[in-house]
């Protein structure tokens, strides 16, 4: 089997690798939490794409109900079906939609399922899930048949905190806690998003990122895809390396801030920092 | 099989259970990953904790029963005769190395004193100190693959898996929290009345069924309102001073309740409810309400939570113009009267642990006014609040 050892374009942490093929080699799902923006949805595209299995995504929303995943039968046009006495109504079969359970346990190899976010939903949702994501089985009540997983799918979930999940599921999964990357592994990361990014501009951008995160009280601290996007930015506009080096964020507010923090209250609060700076100062 | 490390988890507070020590053997059973510490140290975690708060805690139990599994390698280790290390690393040095151990005295010299040196160390590890930790800056470390570096590479491997649990970067993950937001919501969950208001836009279907059947078989579809939760709730918490050091329990109790409750309201005082209240803590100068449009705004049916701790002046209360921050016309008291008297369904929730309560003259006053509806904030003292206010 091969093993999955990060690819390209994204970076795995020796630990999340383990965490990777610990879950494929013993076919339990993977539960990965995260700050927001460390790539954890990244992840499953990555998985699928390095393992070449075909990605199949259920995204949660906080009306989604675990029933969804599997099926869902759709009575209304059965009725209106049978009122206009089309063939169709005999086989109750036309009126059952499959959820992406059911195609990812029928597909004919094995597949990559990613369960996004799954923390949006309701309390409860995970535990309309045990027994599916146990023994990879359900049964269609409507038709009596039973669906059993072909191939096992490699299961990766992903949950941003919102809402704590229940014991009972989490004994089911394995856990990853993707940690914020440190100095070394964000080069890496930058690296392979921006290969032609000259050192120096890299050390000062880094240098100025990890100063902002520094900074206490920040209600939302710009993480990896910010970063990203940022030197994207400032590649982009062509800033000098001058505006980044020797500068730190108490004397003057890096350029292009706004990729950075999304939050006007963060802002402000550089702002002030700087201000406060310039008056000492 | 792993089981004393099992219990030293057990020991340390993990919620584990045997399903995922059987995991964890499953994921040894079929080499996920070969005898290294680091890697063990990661596949254990991996199928132990279940939450980043409990990773600090991980991190000590393993390195606690991990510093008492080196001990007995190191032992072992000493028992390897040095001749049967002898050829295999000699080969591997280069020309520098050997000039360094040249330098040392040759290698009969060497070897010697590193048998002293693990002579010294058999007697201090009988002591119970760590010493091959400092080995590091002994003259063995220079060469890299001497013998004692072949312990020591097995040491360094140690140290370097050490090193990341004795980090412990998940330190201020860990909290002994008495609540979670799950456990109060699924509390809050008790206050439920269910009711149907609003847009039809559900389909009705024993509804559309029967008039379906009604109407001679022709269908005819119902729609009616999705159902929700009709408890209308209305919070007041106390900011500032004493409750800073509650913010954190309130900040929790307040997500749990805002997700929870559709008809919502909250309101923001100091120390006591006085004649006027905020909405935004920043602008509280600024933009407040009128407590008296609070109380005729919000109907008798509303139930009110008062989240406070209740710590003042007792002339806070008792008195007119007793507020510390304000000139009050009328007394906290008076103001708490009136509340009562709109509102039947009412419950304080109390931060502070509630055997402190008695300490407190203020606290005491607001208990009585509040005919004993006091609680403490914590999940027991949520329960009977609600159970309350459910009556």
């Amino acid at each position: 089997m091969t093993k999955f050892t990060g690819t390209d374009n994204y970076v795995a942490t020796d630990d999340l690798q383990l965490a990777v093929n610990a879950a494929v080699t013993l076919q339990r799902p993977l539960l990965i939490k995260g700050e927001p923006g460390t790539g954890k949805t990244m992840l499953a595209e990555e998985v699928a794409g390095a393992m070449g299995k075909k990605l199949i995504s259920w995204h949660i929303k906080s009306t989604t109900k675990a029933q969804q995943g599997l099926y869902e039968y759709d009575a209304v046009s059965r009725l209106r079906d049978s009122q206009l006495g089309d063939d169709k109504v005999h086989d109750i079969k036309n009126y059952i939609k499959q959820g992406m359970l059911w195609q990812a346990f029928t597909a004919d190899e094995q597949v990559v399922l990613l369960i996004d976010e799954i923390d949006k939903a309701d309390i409860e949702f995970p535990n309309d899930l045990l027994v599916e994501l146990d023994k990879m089985q359900f049964s269609v009540y409507e038709t009596g048949e039973t669906i059993q997983a072909k191939h096992r799918p490699i299961i990766i979930i992903t949950s941003n905190n919102e809402k704590e999940l229940p014991d009972a599921f989490l004994r089911r999964c394995f856990f990853h806690y993707i940690n914020f990357p440190d100095k070394q592994t964000m080069q890496e990361i930058i690296k392979v998003h921006h290969p032609d990014l000259k050192k120096g501009m890299l050390n000062a951008a880094l240098e100025v990122f990890f100063e902002v995160r520094e900074v206490p009280g920040l209600k939302k601290k710009p993480s990896t895809s910010e970063l990203i996007d940022w030197i994207k930015l400032l590649v982009a506009d062509d800033i000098p390396i001058e505006a980044l080096q020797n500068k730190s964020i108490k004397e003057a507010i890096p350029p292009l801030y706004g990729a950075l923090l999304k939050n006007e209250q963060d802002v402000e609060m550089l702002q002030k920092l700087a201000f406060m700076m310039r008056r000492q100062g | 099989m792993l089981i004393d490390f099992f219990y030293t988890l057990k020991k340390a507070g993990l919620p584990v259970s045997i399903k995922e020590l059987l995991v964890l053997l499953d994921a040894l059973e079929q080499q996920v990953v070969f005898g290294s510490v680091d890697d063990f140290y990661h596949l254990s975690k991996l199928c132990m904790v279940k939450d980043e708060k409990h990773f600090d805690r991980f991190d000590l139990a393993f390195g606690h029963y991990f510093h008492d599994l080196e001990m007995i390698e190191d032992f072992e280790s000493f028992l390897i005769p040095h001749d049967w290390l002898k050829p295999d690393w000699i080969k591997n040095l280069t020309e520098e190395e050997k000039a360094q151990i040249e330098a040392l005295g040759g290698f009969d010299k060497l070897m010697e004193t590193l048998k002293k040196r693990l002579e010294e160390q058999q007697k201090k590890h009988q002591g119970g100190n760590k010493w091959i930790g400092t080995g590091g800056t002994s003259p063995f470390g220079h060469g890299g693959y001497n013998p004692e570096g072949i312990r020591i590479g097995g040491e360094g491997r140690h140290n370097r898996a050490t090193k990341v649990w004795e980090k412990r970067q998940f330190k201020n993950l860990d909290g002994t929290a008495e609540l979670n937001t799950r456990s109060m919501k699924m509390v809050l969950r008790k206050l439920r009345k269910f009711a149907r208001t609003g847009a039809a836009d559900e389909l009705d279907l024993a509804g559309t069924i029967k008039s379906t059947a009604d109407n001679a078989g022709l269908l005819d579809l119902k729609m009616r309102p999705e159902r929700h939760n009709a408890v209308k709730l209305l919070v007041f918490f106390d900011v500032g001073g004493s409750m800073d050091y509650h913010v954190q329990r309130c900040e929790e109790l307040f997500s749990a309740v805002r997700a929870e409750f559709k008809h919502l309201e909250y309101f923001y005082f100091h120390n006591c409810i006085y004649e006027k209240l905020w909405k935004d803590n920043h602008r509280r100068w600024q933009e407040n309400i009128s407590t008296w449009d609070v109380l005729n705004t919000f109907g008798s049916d509303y139930h009110v939570m008062i989240v406070g701790d209740a710590a003042m002046s007792p002339y806070e209360i008792s008195e007119p113009y007793g507020s510390v921050e304000h000139m009050n016309d009328e007394s906290g008291y008076t103001w708490m009267q009136r509340l009562l008297e709109q509102w039947h369904k009412v419950v304080w929730l109390n931060p502070v642990p509630e055997e402190y309560w008695s300490y407190t003259n203020s606290t005491v006053m607001l208990h009585k006014i509040m005919s004993e509806r006091m609680y403490p904030l914590n999940l027991d003292g949520i329960q009977s609040a609600i159970d309350n206010l459910a009556k």
